[in-house]
């Protein structure tokens, strides 16, 4: 049974529209590549799975039953993680208190009752899952946004797959990152499907996206066109959906 | 390097020496200008300027403005700014004023701890309607704080004139004079010193070390990575524009304690004095960055030059010139490490 489904989804920015009734599906323990073109809707339709937007109509299923996504704390109370394009982050926190942003953890006893923090505990365990996810930082006590980009973005992947236990989205996860860092990435990610959760991988990077999906699922102008079981799936067949050349869904 | 040993190496974290973080700091240097201060001016004039005396007299003139400047310093890290405080901090020491004559039935002179008390609730409590009032235009209505609080700043000295016919109430509590005003505790702390101590602690206790003030600076960086993280941004602001509103409560009956007076014209500049000790002191206009450390040393550089100034018979307008460059140094200084950073 797929563990998250969007039926028909349209959503409006002023009289732009970014999704025209696009639907997208995702199972538990597979990775699903979202690829089209620039501007096809993928970010939109992240947003949508994730309660940052919330769709003008359509329809979400999670794990079968309708749901609405009012925030994004109600998609990750569902176990619903995501890597945003524009990562996110708070650039004058560290990375600790990035990976902690919004769940906090406290001192016990009176002064956490305070609302004290417990950094030390934080820090810790921040630097046991960067070592854990391979993300190499020289120092976790200076603000996020001095690291490089690369850095940062693998925080931000590290921040999603370490507090998700259903879905993990990620838009562009790999887009600022280097040879070693890119491929740490599609481990963890590799990882995070082998433990029973569920990848949406949005990328332009195709070779990259063969190599790690097992789906692929293709958005054009805001509507889904195709879809590919990625090992029968040619290069030439994912370029081609998302160029309009090739349309396997009928249009409605 | 294989990608096995980098991980190894990523898992044994440094942490940077003590000194390496001072000289990042821009607390620090702000700090070194302030020792720097003293030093000259305690060369300059021993006799005068490090005595007992001149050091209560700075201490409590800058009570007042310290306590303002700690709420101004929740404001700025959220990249807002609170231009009302001055006008709050009167209304609220009028209202005070108003209610401890109304429940004395006439003048409050000589009025007991009993009035004196409810007159501080009743100020606490206007300073917090009106930080409530900026809270809720900012953050839910979203008009843009300059606009909010410069609205508010001329209504709430508008509200005040209007109480008493634009007149000082002059009569109040001798009792709070003596004891709050100008009484000293323990041989020689000012007791005004005190409570602006305290709160200045529970102010820095609340920035640095609470899950409020983490939230604080996450607001400040970027609002829509906290909103996105589940943090209630409209809820939060709205709290510190409150906890301002209520902190120029507080210093408006310190002021009204101190001076004998409701003062209406003596505060127009206590908004800009605020915010000019809070970004001297190193918390960033841009949001995100900022120590109440460095609010109580931006605090102290100005009141340290006039009064060195004066002692050393250099005029005041002096010390006007020296804050405004230093002022626009300290921000300059702020917008040339972002971009470094924002490579
Ligand atoms: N916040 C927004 N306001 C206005 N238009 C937007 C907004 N976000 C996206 N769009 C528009 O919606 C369309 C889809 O954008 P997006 O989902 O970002 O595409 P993708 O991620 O596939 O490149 C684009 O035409 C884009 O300009
Ligand atoms: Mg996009």
């Amino acid at each position: 049974m797929p563990v998250l489904e969007a039926h028909e989804l349209v959503k409006h920015y002023g009289s732009v529209e970014a999704l025209r009734g696009a639907d997208f599906t995702v199972n538990a323990g597979e990775v699903v590549a979202l690829i089209g073109d620039n501007g096809a809707g993928k970010s939109t339709l992240v947003k949508c799975l994730s309660g940052v937007e919330q769709p003008d109509s359509g329809q979400i299923l999670f794990e079968g039953a309708p749901i609405r996504l009012e925030s994004p704390v109600a998609a990750r109370r569902l176990g619903i993680e995501t890597v945003y394009q524009d990562l996110a982050v708070a650039p004058e926190l560290d990375p600790a208190a990035n990976l902690f942003l919004g769940r906090e953890v406290r001192r016990s006893g009176l002064l956490g009752k305070l609302g004290m923090l417990d950094k030390a505990e934080m820090r810790r365990r921040a630097t046991a899952e960067f070592a854990r996810l391979g993300v190499t930082l020289q120092r976790i006590d200076v603000p996020i946004g001095s690291l490089s980009g690369g850095q940062r973005q693998s925080v931000a992947v590290a921040r999603s797959v370490v507090w998700a236990s259903k879905v993990v989205f990620m838009d562009e996860p790999t887009a600022a990152l280097g040879v070693v860092q890119r491929e740490r990435v599609l481990d963890v990610i590799r990882r995070v499907r082998d433990e029973g959760m569920a990848v949406v991988l949005i990328s332009h990077n195709m070779p990259e996206v063969l190599a790690v999906a097992d789906r692929v699922e293709v958005l054009r102008l805001g509507r889904r066109v195709a879809r590919f079981t990625a090992a029968e799936a040619t290069l030439a067949d994912l370029v081609g959906a998302m160029t309009g050349a090739l349309t396997q869904e009928e249009t409605r | 390097m294989t990608a096995e040993e980098e991980v190894v190496n990523g898992g044994a974290i440094e942490k940077p020496t003590l000194g390496a973080r001072l000289l990042g700091a821009n607390t620090f240097w702000i700090g070194l200008v302030l020792i720097a201060l003293c030093v000259v001016f305690g060369v300059l004039e021993p006799t005068a300027f490090l005595t007992l005396f001149t050091v209560q007299t700075l201490l409590i003139e800058t009570a007042v403005l310290l306590v303002l400047s700690v709420g101004m310093t929740f404001v700025i890290i959220t990249g807002g700014i609170d231009l009302s405080v001055g006008s709050v901090l009167i209304f609220s020491g009028m209202v005070s004023a108003k209610a401890m004559e109304w429940v004395s039935g006439g003048s409050s002179t000589n009025a007991g701890w009993g009035v004196i008390l409810f007159g501080l609730v009743v100020a606490i409590v206007a300073g917090t309607a009106w930080g409530i009032l900026n809270g809720l235009l900012i953050a839910a209505a979203k008009i843009p704080p300059l606009i909010v609080t410069l609205g508010t700043l001329g209504a709430a000295l508008g509200a005040a004139s209007l109480l008493n016919n634009g007149s000082d109430i002059r009569t109040l509590p001798s009792t709070m004079r003596t004891t709050i005003g100008y009484g000293t505790s323990f041989g020689y702390v000012p007791n005004l010193v005190i409570v602006a101590v305290v709160l200045t602690l529970i102010g820095a206790w609340l920035l640095h070390t609470t899950v409020f003030g983490r939230h604080t600076f996450a607001v400040g960086s970027n609002a829509e990575a906290a909103r996105r993280s589940g943090i209630g941004v409209t809820r939060h602001l709205t709290s510190i524009y409150t906890l301002t509103g209520a902190l120029a409560g507080v210093a408006g009956f310190m002021s009204l304690a101190y001076f004998g007076s409701t003062t209406i014209s003596a505060h127009s500049t206590d908004n800009l004095n605020a915010i000019a000790a809070v970004v001297m002191g190193g918390t960033s206009l841009f949001g995100g960055v900022g120590t109440v450390l460095g609010t109580v040393i931006g605090v102290f550089i100005p009141a340290v030059l006039k009064k060195g100034f004066n002692i050393i018979h250099v005029q005041d307008f002096w010390q006007m010139i020296a804050v405004g460059a230093v002022l626009i140094a300290a921000v300059w200084f702020d917008q040339q490490r972002r971009r470094s950073r924002n490579r």
